[in-house]
């Protein structure tokens, strides 16, 4: 028996290189891309999991998917469209917010589950290791199913209104993808911050709330007067709704406020993915 | 057993902030008004006393492993043991010290990982599989292994809300034990189920530990400790306390806690009987007389109950048991006077039994014996898992040759002859 054990001199020139190294936490953490492709099936589980659970012992099943937009479609038309008559550029009021629901749901229902994707996973994150990131970007594919549900909706109002989609209709998956990108980056901060701070699960539906009237879905953008255009434009919701009107029905295409919405996208998604990496080196003492 | 180094360890520290302002559950309230509160703080040096506020529940740790060992990591309830599992499973970050680990990990720290009550155990089975690091394909391949070690065939399709407590673990298990990484790390998930489920998972360890897979192991169950593991770490409040064979460490392990857990005989209070006679001493002798504290394998070893009668009376018809235990917690041999034919009477009401056994018969190591005094056939004091005996070794068969380690048990005296047919 060694009593102190003995150790082996440390590593000689020549030796091989280890597969993990584990160090003290560190300020920048980069992130590992070939870790993240490695675990895609994990992700790929995740998201099978959320969308399996979500409507088990329902009746409606999937049909809760397309009922809660269609019910504030129906909120809005008579509230905003016949009772406060809001203008609608020229489309008929239940086709216009409802075309602007479906791609917010993606949002706003990626946003929360992203938010709340680790705290809800807290029994998985202290048994088993795998890259925390999986986590927040399985909460925001999973409302995907219920985007392409609710998208079949939408194509038979828009055949029923008699509308044919635009040329720019190929960029329609440019926008879902804005969309996601968006809900990616807040669900970084807001996750991160709400593994310390359990606060943020409760500000979440005011934000959100808030986020819906400050976002063009009852209104056009073109409501607002020129001056306040470019600071609209820093909600990246502003894009994606414009440019999903555009694609879809024909509106006038939105060019400068998708560009400013991809800016701040960027800005935000690189901002969040360094937060998170830095504060995953935390999270299973916290959590 | 390569030369290969497969994980390696050092100075390795983890700290926690226990109690305080810094680790309840944090609100955002609370850390600004902890920041406006800071400089107040400052001013009127009310600052918290750091010591009381870190708790290190590893520190210095420092240790190898070759690829192919199974290495037992033993210790007292908060010594550290899931900490530095969590640690070499990159669960949480050590707060000073390096680990390089050569090979692929998979860490089994709990039963059931993963598994969610709405799925089937079907869908259970590929979603565990993957959060513990199988690709899909492999777990395909693993699909029947797993259904069939978990006996739940039937039941597959059911969502895992409806299985017994026992199907649930006897299914997660199945899934676990069908990991197979070059590094394994296990934290005390053994054993789940039944007896004969017991025996499947024990069973199962077995073939891990000799497949040359290398092996970390955390348990309190020392039999299988000194079953499956050829080395082991005791750790102690967070540091290395030995490293080395599994039989030493134990032994060392086994006696620091008999060392803690020493009672003063006559003030012992959780023994069973009627209480009417009370053991106050035991003391142990070798064949000259002298006070011993270990038993040598083949030496004669005595054993003096010292006793004493509440009522102050002769006693009669005394009948004194002395059973020994091993590491599994099964019988070994259990001595007693009448089984000799020694009847006690009229004892003094104040005095000592002793037991004498020539050419003590078990191995070296550390051994449990319970022991009870009745009278009249009611028995009046009877101590249970407290004592221990250490054997050490000694020339039994007299020809200076005993059994290896791998086979140690009682040593029984024997003679061989050959013939021709």
């Amino acid at each position: 028996m060694t009593f102190p054990p003995t150790v082996t001199p440390l590593a000689t020139a020549g030796e091989r290189e280890p597969t993990i190294k584990i160090r003290p936490p560190k300020k920048w953490v980069p992130i590992n891309f070939s870790e993240l492709w490695h675990y895609r099936e994990l992700l790929y589980s995740f998201v099978a999991r959320d969308v399996k659970i979500r409507y088990k012992q329902t009746v409606l099943g999937f049909l809760w998917a397309i009922i809660q937009p269609l019910f504030l479609m129906v909120v809005f038309t008579l509230f905003f469209g016949n009772l406060a008559k809001v203008p609608s550029e020229g489309i008929p009021y239940p086709l216009f917010s409802f075309a602007a629901l479906i791609p917010w749901t993606l949002f706003a229902e990626g946003l929360t589950r992203s938010t709340m994707s680790m705290v809800s996973n807290a029994g998985i994150m202290t048994k088993v290791y795998f890259p925390r990131l999986i986590m927040p970007i399985s909460g925001i594919l999973s409302p995907l199913v219920d985007f392409c549900i609710a998208f079949v909706i939408l194509i038979f109002m828009m055949a029923y209104y008699g509308f044919v989609p635009t040329i720019a209709i190929v960029l329609l998956p440019l926008f879902i993808l804005l969309a996601l990108m968006t809900s990616l980056a807040v669900g970084l901060w807001l996750s991160a911050l709400n593994v310390k701070y359990r606060d943020f699960q409760y500000t979440l539906p005011f934000i959100i709330q808030l986020w819906l009237f400050a976002s063009p879905v009852v209104y056009p953008a073109s409501m607002l007067p020129e001056s306040w255009q470019f600071v609209y434009a820093l909600n990246p919701m502003v894009g994606v709704i414009e440019g999903f009107r555009w694609a879809l029905l024909g509106t006038n295409p939105p060019e400068a406020i998708i560009l400013i919405s991809v800016c701040v996208v960027v800005v935000l998604l690189i901002g969040g993915l360094f937060y998170f990496k830095r504060m995953e080196q935390y999270f299973a003492d916290v959590v | 057993m390569s030369d290969d180094i497969a994980i390696r360890v050092r100075g390795l520290g983890k700290k926690y902030l226990i109690g305080g302002p810094q680790v309840k559950y944090h609100t955002f309230r609370d850390a600004i008004v902890n920041s406006v509160k800071a400089p107040v703080r400052r001013l009127t040096r009310q600052g918290t006393d750091k010591s009381t506020n870190e708790f290190w529940a590893l520190k210095d740790v420092s240790f190898d492993v070759y690829q192919g060992e199974v290495i037992g990591i033993i210790g007292r309830n908060g010594a550290g043991k899931s900490t530095l599992l969590k640690i070499l499973s990159q669960i949480t970050t050590p707060t000073e010290g390096e680990v390089d680990i050569f090979g692929r990990v998979g860490s089994l720290l709990e039963v059931g990982t993963g598994f969610h009550p709405e799925l089937t155990g079907r869908e259970n089975i590929f979603l565990s599989g993957s959060i513990l690091g199988m690709q899909k394909r492999e777990i395909e391949g693993k699909f029947d292994g797993i259904i069939k070690f978990s006996e739940i065939e039937k039941f597959i399709d059911t969502p895992v809300k409806r299985y017994s407590s026992g199907m649930y673990v006897r299914l997660a298990f199945a899934v676990a034990a069908y990991l197979d990484p070059e590094i394994l790390l296990v934290d005390e998930v053994l054993a789940v189920g039944d007896i004969g489920f017991q025996e499947k998972c024990l069973g199962k360890m077995e073939s891990i530990a000799d497949s040359g897979r290398t092996v970390l192991f955390v348990s309190h169950n020392m039999a299988a400790i000194s079953n499956l593991c050829s080395k082991c770490i005791l750790l102690d409040k967070g540091k290395i306390l030995a490293y080395g064979s599994s039989e030493e460490v134990i032994n060392l392990y086994l006696n620091s806690m008999k060392k803690e857990s020493e009672i003063i005989l006559p003030e012992y209070s959780q023994r069973k009987g009627n209480g009417l006679v009370r053991f106050t001493g035991i003391k142990f002798f070798n064949s000259e007389g002298n006070d011993v504290n270990n038993a040598i394998s083949g030496k004669d070893f005595i054993i003096s109950l010292e006793y004493v009668s509440k009522e102050n009376k002769p006693l009669n018809n005394v009948m004194v048991w002395i059973t020994f235990y091993g590491l599994h917690r099964q019988l070994l041999f259990t001595l007693n006077n009448e089984l000799v034919g020694e009847k006690f009477v009229n004892l003094p009401p104040k005095g000592r039994i002793i037991c004498s056994i020539p050419q003590f018969p078990l191995s070296s190591g550390v051994y449990g014996f319970n022991f009870d005094i009745a009278v009249n056939g009611q028995i009046e004091d009877w101590i249970i898992d407290k004592a221990i005996l250490t054997v050490s070794d000694g020339d039994f068969f007299g020809t200076g040759r005993l059994p290896p380690d791998s086979h140690k048990g009682f040593l029984v005296h024997h003679n061989w002859k050959s013939e021709g047919i």
